[in-house]
């Protein structure tokens, strides 16, 4: 007979690895499936120094911690799955994998998380990893004494700029908008460094080279005017989307296809629950991300005692 | 000395590369660091480990001196992120990628180079 697990979770990021640690130490059978690599957006983050608690910590050993505390207590993650279909009708739930496995659970919280946004411009996928990055702190030293393009204006557009002016002998920030949505530290960090240049309202278009990047356009969004501009490298760091897609018409999403939740983390479906970057919210941080997962953890708990 | 804290095999020397590629007919080594790029191969290697048994899988410290002839290998020439992931048959190399990739980039090269 099939085992039905407790808790099934969907994605292993913050929220994910936080409801495993709690539903599995509550003694409900937990069982995390997984798509990408465990930690999710934890391990994109070089350094935390705002986790209360811990002075500073590489995110990918914060990430292995949390997988270490879950899988102790009793949960397991299966990585690197791809699910092929939800079925969220009825007491017991059941997801189905494209290599044909399928788990069954009375409950099930959705931590899928989010993901970089890429750009999908011509030449994107052929000059990763030959130009185009969207590490600064892996791929930084490739750059060394090299000009590159920085794309984005929030945060973490602007701090990775900052970053990549160790290695790099000039930045060029290229960002839609004529201001940046990044904190005002971040802001200031990048305009008073000589290294960086800024070209504003401005969008790329394409990348170009021959085997490697070499160049780039740029279209002024005002006038619609497109230049060129030779590049060593292209670091893209437009935000992140939620991991939504195979939920759509399953359980309800606002227009940005993140999923609604209340106070309590239940979707509309009885027995759902959700967390994380995946969810309507406004503030994406780890130490939110674990709070909700907390949260949903015990609302699924008490789902299943009642 | 250690250079990564990974579930594979880390291959620390030239000369142990050497003989962990003369000693296996279809080796994969991903040489990387402990990132955001380099952590969902591992994951990826990890968990083919268990399926694929006509294939050894290892890593290698990209930092580790040892692993020159990786950084230095014609395949890898204009290569500009990590992880420098290695297919070897008989010793040979067969492909190279720079930069994350997918669980569907690695089984596709593993079907192709190695068969299924």
């Amino acid at each position: 007979m099939d085992e039905v697990f407790d808790v099934i979770i969907i994605g292993a990021g913050a929220a994910g690895l936080t409801a495993g640690i709690y539903s599995s130490r509550a003694k409900l059978s937990t069982l995390i499936l997984n798509e990408g690599a465990v930690g999710g957006q934890m391990v994109l983050t070089e350094e935390i120094a705002n986790y209360p608690g811990v002075e500073s910590v590489k995110g990918y050993e914060l990430a292995n911690t949390m997988k270490m505390q879950a899988k102790n207590f009793g949960c397991k993650i299966k990585s690197n799955i791809k699910v092929s279909k939800y079925n969220f009708a009825g007491d017991v739930k059941e997801i189905e994998l494209t290599d044909g496995r399928s788990f069954k659970g009375k409950s099930i919280i959705l931590t899928p998380g989010g993901r970089p946004r890429s750009l999908n411009l011509e030449g994107e996928g052929v000059f990763k990893g030959k130009g185009i990055s969207y590490c600064a702190t892996c791929d930084g030293d490739f750059f060394t004494g090299k000009e590159v393009v920085v794309v984005g204006g929030g945060n973490s557009a602007l701090e990775e700029a900052v970053a990549l002016t160790k290695y790099a002998t000039k930045v060029t920030i290229v960002h839609q908008f004529d201001h940046f949505q990044a904190f005002e530290h971040a802001i200031q960090e990048a305009t008073k460094n000589p290294k960086i240049e800024f070209v504003m309202e401005s969008e790329l278009r394409g990348f170009y080279g021959n085997g490697q990047l070499q160049k780039v356009t740029i279209e002024h969004l005002p006038t619609g005017k497109i230049s060129e501009l030779k590049t060593d490298g292209t670091f893209i760091f437009v935000g992140y989307q939620p991991n939504t897609e195979s939920l759509e018409n399953l359980v309800q999403m606002n227009e940005r296809k993140e999923i609604i939740v209340d106070a309590a983390m239940k979707t509309n479906l009885a027995g759902i629950f959700a967390a994380g970057d995946c969810i309507n919210k406004r503030y994406r941080q780890v130490t939110t991300a674990v709070a909700e997962g907390t949260i949903a953890a015990l609302s699924a708990a008490e789902y299943l005692r009642n | 000395m250690n250079y990564l804290r990974t579930a594979l095999k880390e291959i620390e020397t030239a000369k142990e590369l050497e003989k962990y590629l003369s000693e296996n007919e279809n080796v994969m080594v991903c040489c990387g660091r402990m990132g955001p790029m380099c952590l969902p191969v591992y994951d990826v290697m990890e968990e083919l480990e268990e399926q694929r048994t006509n294939v050894k899988f290892a890593v290698m410290g990209f930092d580790n001196p040892e692993a020159a002839s990786i950084r230095n290998a014609p395949e890898c020439r204009g290569f500009m992120g990590i992880p420098f992931t290695m297919y070897y048959k008989n010793g040979k190399i067969v492909q190279a990628t720079s930069s994350i990739q997918s669980m569907q980039q690695v089984t596709s090269i593993l079907d192709s180079k190695f068969g299924k």
